[in-house]
């Protein structure tokens, strides 16, 4: 299946912004993450169509997933 | 020394010095200039008036060491609002005024005539003094003429044009270590400064010291307090892309507010995002980290220059990026930092100035998107006081009115800022219950319902809201009290070892035994004494609410509507 992934902040040092990625049925956010070679440590907010998700959420098609590391601001 | 209360009356010309009464003792900032104003200003006069009083003060912890204490506290019954008021802004200003003693400058009554002020602030107390080279001036030459009329490392706190023209989005500069400004932003205080006919403040505190009681407890607790600062992951993201590292995340959220709050994603996002200004900075030879006053480890500010290298704007945030930004469809950067540079110097508030600019856009004044339009309208009419340039230099609400607008997003008459209260539901009931009217400062929700710090609560969901943003307003007010810079919060709130060193220090500083029971007990009087004076002034609980629109009109893409009943809205006083 397809997956749109979006990186932010440093994440996206050595990466990429925004990617297309062919992703076998049922795969979790954490596997990509893991693909990714991104400490879970360093997540701090995970979107998957602009509404927040777990590691442990599974992706379907089309999904957009945004992982953003811990930020903050205001 | 032992701190007074500076007292300067323009009705009379005169200055005293006063020994502060037992009640104030343990209070400093917005604790204290809220408890001022309570006590002395009448609820129901008129803000631009003689009997409306401008209290400036340095929190519990300025002028010490500790880490990130450097917030002078700025309070008074604004004129926009029509609520009491409290702005606080880094910079010199609260750490020379510490240091000399000043426990607090309350600045009252009104001159006769035309004739213009300035105040001089020394260890000996307070001179008023007649100004006319500046007049009419901007910021920037106010803070650089008095580089070369004063000697010494002074401190600055000025009005631009539009506080000098008492407009209600006008705000008070507060010069940082390096000349350029913060800003005690909102609610419109700068057009009581210059209701008061005071151009501007400057302060030198000499030799001054602040005593502190334990020294060796103090030394203790500031290194864990800081350590517990450096060492949280937002921190770092702050000193690496400022506070407009929210641009993409809230936009992804679904809740940056975009055309006038017609949407809640922004199709340029990523050309104004804290990603983007990042690599223009390093590109230009700017500084990505950047200090507003002395002893903060965060460093959240910048310096941001322009194409060809030159210094452009620095305090380049979130909410004045978004504002100028999505909330206008606005996306270049380059001219969003331009506008910040004249907001800076005519001294207008750039949340209240831009949001304004969104309504006027929908109301025909101009078009989105224009900003060439935008920076004329800024120079050419707000700098200059031209009909126009009041009609936006007074704000969302009076724009509003002035075209037939019913998407107007204030609340209390003062403009919401970069989180749409649809899609983040913790931060509208901050909007509406707030004593100064729309503040996201007030008790920041997004903390916990977009970014995981302190928790999560699901943003679209009403559930756990009032409770959260009742128990942040309640230690904000503590926070603001302490002159430390609401960034704390992002480590207290996930950090054990960072609170109770914040209390460790009070305790060091004055010889005293606070508990964080006593912390948050000083959070609720603050937030019951403000809501007493506002009570007193004529407000009811029918003034705790958002626009209609925002029930009316679902906000894409989550296509939600603001559905908290009155009733729910009112819980939040339940303390």
């Amino acid at each position: 299946m397809q997956v749109q992934v979006k990186l932010f902040a440093f994440f996206r040092e050595g990466r990429f912004k925004e990617e297309g990625r062919e992703l076998a049925d049922n795969t979790i956010v954490g596997q990509v993450i893991d693909d990714l070679g991104i400490d879970r440590e360093e997540v701090g907010v995970l979107m998957i169509n602009s509404r927040h998700c777990q590691f442990d959420t599974v992706l379907r098609e089309n999904d957009i997933l945004a992982i953003f590391p811990v930020i903050g601001g205001g | 020394m032992p701190e007074k209360i500076f007292r300067v009356n323009l009705t009379n010309l005169s200055t005293s010095l006063e020994a502060v009464p037992a009640d104030w003792a343990g209070l400093g900032g917005r604790g204290l200039t809220s408890t001022i104003v309570a006590a002395e200003v009448p609820p129901t006069c008129h803000p631009l008036g003689p009997n409306n009083k401008l209290i400036f003060a340095p929190g519990l912890l300025s002028g010490t060491a500790a880490a990130n204490s450097g917030r002078i506290s700025c309070g008074a019954k604004s004129p926009l609002t029509g609520t009491i008021k409290e702005a606080n802004a880094g910079g010199t200003s609260a750490q020379i005024m510490a240091r000399m003693g000043c426990k607090a400058l309350i600045i009252e009554g009104q001159p006769k005539g035309n004739s213009w002020y300035s105040l001089r602030l020394t260890p000996e107390g307070a001179i008023i003094e007649k100004e006319e080279e500046l007049i009419g001036k901007g910021n920037f030459a106010v803070v650089e003429t008095l580089a070369q009329r004063l000697s010494g490392s002074i401190g600055v706190m000025s009005i631009g044009q539009a506080g000098e023209m008492q407009m209600a989005a006008a705000n008070i500069s507060i010069k940082d270590p390096d000349g350029h400004l913060r800003s005690c932003g909102r609610g419109g205080l700068g057009a009581v400064m210059g209701s008061k006919k005071i151009k501007f403040i400057s302060l030198d505190a000499g030799e001054g010291k602040v005593e502190i009681a334990d020294p060796e407890k103090f030394r203790a607790a500031n290194k864990t307090f800081a350590k517990a600062l450096v060492d949280h992951p937002v921190s770092q993201a702050l000193g690496t892309y400022g506070t407009n590292v929210l641009v993409n995340i809230i936009n992804e959220a679904g809740g940056l507010p975009t055309r006038n709050f017609t949407a809640g994603q922004f199709e340029g996002h990523e050309q104004i995002s804290g990603e983007t200004m990042h690599d223009l900075i390093v590109e230009r030879g700017g500084k990505p980290r950047h200090n507003c006053h002395k002893g903060c480890v965060i460093q959240c500010s910048q310096i941001y220059n322009d194409a060809n290298g030159n210094f452009k704007t620095s305090g380049f945030e979130y909410e004045s990026i978004w504002a100028m930004g999505a909330d206008c469809a606005v996306d270049d950067l380059d001219q969003i930092a331009e506008m910040d540079h004249i907001l800076d110097d005519i001294g207008i508030d750039t949340i209240e100035t831009a949001v304004a600019f969104g309504v006027a856009m929908e109301g025909g004044m101009l078009k989105f998107g224009d900003s060439n339009e935008m920076i004329r309208i800024l120079k050419d009419e707000v700098a200059k006081g031209t009909p126009l340039g009041r009609i936006i230099g007074s704000g969302a609400g009076n724009v509003g009115k002035t075209y037939g607008v019913t998407r107007v997003p204030v609340v209390k008459n003062q403009a919401i800022p970069a989180y749409d209260p649809r899609a983040i539901k913790g931060i509208g009931i901050t909007y509406a219950t707030s004593t100064q009217g729309a503040d996201h400062t007030m008790g920041y929700t997004i903390a916990t319902n977009i970014l995981n710090v302190g928790g999560s609560v699901d943003p679209l969901s009403k559930k756990g809201q009032v409770e959260l943003s009742r128990n942040l307003q309640i230690a904000t007010a503590a926070i603001d009290s302490t002159g430390m810079c609401l960034f704390i919060a992002f480590a207290a709130l996930d950090d054990a070892t960072c609170l109770p060193a914040l209390i460790d220090m009070i305790n060091a500083r004055f010889g005293i035994n606070l508990t964080a029971a006593d912390v948050t007990n000083l959070g609720m009087n603050i937030l019951k004494t403000e809501h007493n004076f506002n009570l007193a002034a004529g407000f009811t609980n029918k003034d705790d609410r958002l626009p209609e629109f925002f029930e009316l009109e679902p906000l894409p893409p989550h296509n939600v509507v603001w559905d908290f009943s009155g009733e729910e809205i009112d819980t939040y006083w339940n303390f």
